[in-house]
């Protein structure tokens, strides 16, 4: 490899020059950014999501009639394994991921991730994972054993199919794994001075949890992966009967992954939610130590609950007992989420913006859906159900009903804060009760013709099933042309606020945590000076203090802990106790149901809070600012992945070699180049002055 | 970002942690395997079974990456203690057994595969394979990064104040080579027949 | 694990109690004649007690490994915990996974 041997004090030792760009196509590119990144994974997702669309209406326009035969049963068997995949895999994980990215960094108080390259390579690693992934339709070899891939009928289907689906997520989990050990580490060990793990964000608890999740279960799935793909390309045995395997540990290993992954893609949008409820409630979160223990035992039962997976699979009474209970278990801390939510809004001065409306239907559909889960503890309930629609609406309640409800809430709250517009509220209403309606029209009658007995994963609707069970198809499938269009709505809403939505400010919806201390859209930096963290609400609190009555006030110029220390208000879990009354006067802060507040309501605190932020204190200088350098490697390391994922696709050892060799290459520019020009990754005593 | 240690919540250092974190994660990764192994011991399809294993040998090439540990802490401590020249010979040193384990893995397999264990015996030779594969695979790896931090401190890349470097990637070695302790007992020692 | 943020910090100052080179030699001659005594069991019998022997003497290198070579004895004990969930969540999940799939052929069988 050339780049070694390069002079080591040489400022290009890179076999090209390093780029500078912050922003346009080649910015993104070699970008390190974490807000870019989140961006990134943003239109990756929208993109994914329009796909896995499409594969939803060839399900839908499929069972529209009974005995129908639009689609042949191998073009269903595609489209519903690409469908799952799809939406799993590139939309609700890495729109989680896309939240992760953005606002991370901002909720602790840090400048970026703990390791902004590897950042840029789990991004890339996704995408070239989905592209893997959706490269098989050039191939004809789409996956078509489910999403699932239950063995011995993903080992036995002829062709590359499902070597394509093991290589693929593969792939994709590879990217998962190292964002999980980047944002642990960031989360762990890059908090703003005085943000202690009780002072954390909800959002920010909530991913530490799925991150967790997510470096626990992704070796179990990687490992049955590895196996699948060993069985389907290269002939080894693990799930092949005929010598004795045992389908069964497939099953095993993948719902020990499987049901995990259900909290990593809920999890997130339960943290944005408890986000965007206190705001729009105008108080704290109810029970926040409840619902960070709520979080964590969620996280720590999701991994005992998997064989209800499997009850009518080869799982004896001990077992279907066992996980039986731990499934009513869950129901619990879940339960306990439910009910803070609900006691947030109760007695607050609730502003239905469209962010609001969206987590209200997180939490209306998400108890449906979690109602329906809890009858599957049942384990005859669930013996009855297995394999029915009743299954399939279940899963988008909790899915679609919960976890993209929450993500869009996500994405109508921190709009302003990415691009420092609005995303317009009239079209949002709109965008909200045709997704609500379009939503349950779909996925409602799913749950009347599964108890009928319609069976899923099953290409033709039987005519035997009845009339009732073919009108409720039909109503499924108007459900999705309603989705149809109020997809339509957002992307249209989305594309005409980037380019002429209303300005936002800085703080449009009178926020509660740190990321909104800083100018919208977030500079560079994030922080033009790292704040120092007092409250769990620290910029609430630097907004806000309660006078005697209990109301509101503004927190006069000045008065804020940061200029004065002998005024500082008590901490977040006592605030309010004896705040001094330094300014008289009643509470005088706009709680009208306007959303979007105008600048005056909250000038006075606001520009307090904000000084600290603004770069003209400082002169506007921000060369001193220790940031990251834009890098190509994690890009260039990325695209061995591919060889080395159609090597193994088609057990090809040249493209294995080529890839391995590729990789190793990208590895060693990667640790050739400093994190940042000019600067040494351990600064020795003499640089660290400069 | 690498600030200052002092600087982080936790006082630790951003990498070091990092690695942990990954390790804690890998141990997931090969218990799946093992789990794989347990369940197929007695499934080989009319193949070869355990009985096949040359305890002396493997024991011997166990003993090598055992070893390994050894100069790999004893390189980190050269390198604490600046002394360059010795932590690179620590370093060649456990590349190079590094080496003759994957070495006398991969003849260990050949043997086998001349035996008629191979991975699309059974089962029991697949999970076999598959898991011994695997631990060879990150041995390879190891070396890969010894091999190059070993290049990159003879340029300079890596220097004597940095002894975290040498300390991160012996932490990989060092799991790699718990990982063969469990391994050793569980497949080759315990005569689970 | 809120206690960490003030508790860990000072254990970094706890690195100057490392080994010695002398005594890494001593624990790496331990650690051989464990291997040793693993590799008698090949050719001594002890009944019932060979598979819990065996077990024991891994259990003590893996110790020694984890606790010197990678000095988690004189580490935060954030990375403990951090191995010691992975290493237990394995044993636990594979465990349970390992038992239930050993419950079917049993009940099979009867």
């Amino acid at each position: 490899m050339a780049t070694t041997t390069a002079p080591p004090q040489a400022r290009s030792r890179s076999v090209f020059s390093r780029p500078t760009a912050l922003d346009g196509f080649k910015g993104y590119l070699a970008t390190t950014d974490h807000k870019k990144i989140g961006i990134m994974y943003f239109w990756s997702v929208m993109l994914f999501f329009f796909l896995g669309g499409v594969t939803a209406w060839i399900i839908r326009a499929q069972l529209a009639s009974a005995e129908s035969t639009l689609v042949t049963e191998e073009v269903y068997n595609q489209a519903f394994t690409l469908h799952g995949l799809t939406m799993v895999f590139l939309v609700v994980m890495p729109l989680g991921a896309a939240f992760f990215n953005y606002l991370i960094p901002l909720q602790i108080g840090a400048r970026d991730v703990a390791f902004p390259r590897l950042n840029a390579f789990s991004f890339w690693t996704f995408l070239f994972g989905g592209l893997f992934l959706y490269s098989s339709v050039l191939f004809n070899a789409i996956p078509n054993g489910g999403w699932f891939g239950y063995a011995p009928l993903s080992t036995q289907i002829p062709g590359d199919n499902m070597a394509f689906y093991a290589v693929g997520l593969q792939i994709v989990g590879i990217s998962s794994l190292s964002a999980a050990v980047n944002f642990i580490t960031t989360i762990l060990n890059m908090r703003a001075p005085g943000m202690t793990f009780m002072r954390m964000p909800v959002f920010t608890w909530m991913t530490l949890v799925t991150n967790f999740l997510l470096l626990f279960a992704l070796p179990i799935i990687a490992v049955a992966l590895f196996m699948l793909n060993g069985d389907v390309v290269f002939g080894t045995q693990f799930f092949q009967p005929a010598t004795g395997g045992d389908p069964v540990l497939w099953q095993h290993l993948f719902w020990l992954f499987g049901h995990p992954e259900v909290y990593i893609m809920i999890l997130p949008a339960m943290g944005i939610v408890s986000e965007v409820m206190p705001t729009f409630s105008r108080k704290p979160l109810f029970g926040y130590a409840a619902m960070v223990f709520a979080g964590v035992a969620i996280g720590f039962i999701g991994f005992g609950v998997w064989a209800h997976h499997m009850f009518t699979s080869a799982v004896g009474p001990v077992a279907r007992s066992a996980f039986g209970l731990t499934t009513m278990f869950i129901a619990v801390p879940t339960g306990i989420k439910i009910f803070n939510w609900v006691f947030t809004m109760w007695g607050g001065k609730v502003k239905f913006t469209t962010a609001m409306l969206f987590s209200v239907g997180f939490v209306s559909m998400f108890t449906i859906g979690g109602l329906s889960g809890v009858t599957h503890a049942i384990v005859p309930h669930d013996a009855q159900q297995t394999d029915t629609y009743w299954i399939v609406a279940h899963f988008h309640y909790v899915l679609f009903g919960g976890a993209l409800f929450g993500l869009v809430s996500g994405i109508y709250y921190y709009f302003p804060k990415v691009t420092g517009k609005l995303l317009g509220e009239k079209l949002g209403k709109w965008h909200f009760w045709t997704w609500l309606l379009g939503f349950n029209l779909t996925f409602g009658p799913m749950h009347m013709s599964g108890l009928l007995g319609q069976p899923r994963r099953t290409a033709v609707l039987p005519a035997e099933l009845g009339t009732d069970v073919a009108l409720y198809n039909v109503l499924s499938t108007a459900g999705v042309a309603v989705l149809t269009v109020s997809a339509s709505i957002f992307l249209f809403n989305l594309v005409t606020s980037l380019r002429s939505g209303e300005a936002s400010g800085d703080d449009p919806w009178d926020a509660r945590t740190l990321e909104w201390m800083t100018p919208s859209p977030t500079p560079y930096v994030n922080f033009y000076e790292i704040p120092e963290v007092t409250a769990r609400d620290e910029f609430w609190e630097r907004k806000y203090a309660e006078a005697e009555d209990g109301s509101l006030r503004p927190v006069p110029a000045g008065a804020s802990q940061d200029h004065d220390p002998s005024t500082s208000p008590a901490s977040a879990d006592e605030h309010g106790d004896e705040f001094p009354a330094t300014a008289g006067g009643t509470a005088t802060v706009d709680t009208s149901g306007n959303a979007k507040a105008s600048p005056d309501d909250v000038a006075l605190p606001e520009d307090e809070a904000l000084a600290k932020a603004t770069p003209d204190d400082h002169g506007g200088d921000t060369e001193h600012i220790h940031m990251p350098d834009p890098s190509y490697w994690p890009l260039i390391m990325c695209v061995g992945l591919l060889p080395l994922g159609y090597g193994l696709t088609f057990a090809n050892p040249a493209l294995l070699v080529v890839g391995a060799l590729w990789l190793m290459m990208g590895l060693f520019g990667w640790i050739l180049e400093p994190v940042a020009e000019g600067d040494d990754d351990d600064p020795e005593p003499s640089a660290a002055a400069a | 970002m690498s600030a200052a240690v002092e600087e982080t919540s936790l006082g630790l250092d951003n990498r070091k942690l990092a690695m942990w974190v990954f390790l804690g994660s890998e141990f997931m990764f090969f218990g799946a395997f093992i789990t794989a192994y347990l369940m197929y011991l007695n499934t080989t399809a009319g193949g070869p079974d355990g009985e096949i294993f040359d305890i002396v040998y493997t024991s011997v090439s166990s003993f090598v990456l055992l070893m390994s540990s050894l100069t790999m802490v004893l390189a980190h401590h050269a390198h604490e203690q600046g002394d360059m020249r010795r932590m690179r010979m620590w370093i060649l040193a456990t590349a190079f057994q590094g080496l003759v384990f994957v070495g006398g893995q991969a003849y260990e397999f050949t043997k086998f595969f001349k035996e008629g264990l191979v991975p699309t015996a059974s089962p029991f030779a697949s999970s076999f394979f598959v898991l011994t594969g695997f631990h060879g695979v990150h041995v390879t790896v190891g070396i890969i990064m010894l091999l190059g931090l070993w290049s990159y401190s003879r340029v300079g890349k890596v220097k004597a104040s940095q002894p975290l470097k040498t300390e991160i990637i012996g932490l990989y070695w060092h799991f790699v080579d718990v990982i063969w302790v469990i391994i050793f007992v569980v497949v080759y020692l315990i005569p689970w027949g | 694990m809120s206690d960490a943020t003030t508790a860990d910090a000072t254990t970094q100052a706890a690195h100057h109690d490392e080994p010695t080179v002398r005594q890494y030699v001593e624990i790496a001659g331990a650690l051989s004649v464990l291997t040793l005594m693993e590799f008698s069991t090949y050719f001594v019998e002890f009944g019932w007690l060979h598979i819990p022997i065996l077990l024991t003497l891994m259990a003590i290198k893996f110790g020694l490994i984890v606790g010197f070579f990678m000095h988690l004895k004189y580490d935060t004990r954030l990375y403990t915990r951090l191995m010691v969930t992975g290493l237990v969540g394995a044993l636990t999940l594979y465990g349970i996974a390992f038992l239930a799939i050993a419950e079917v052929p049993t009940l099979m069988g009867s």
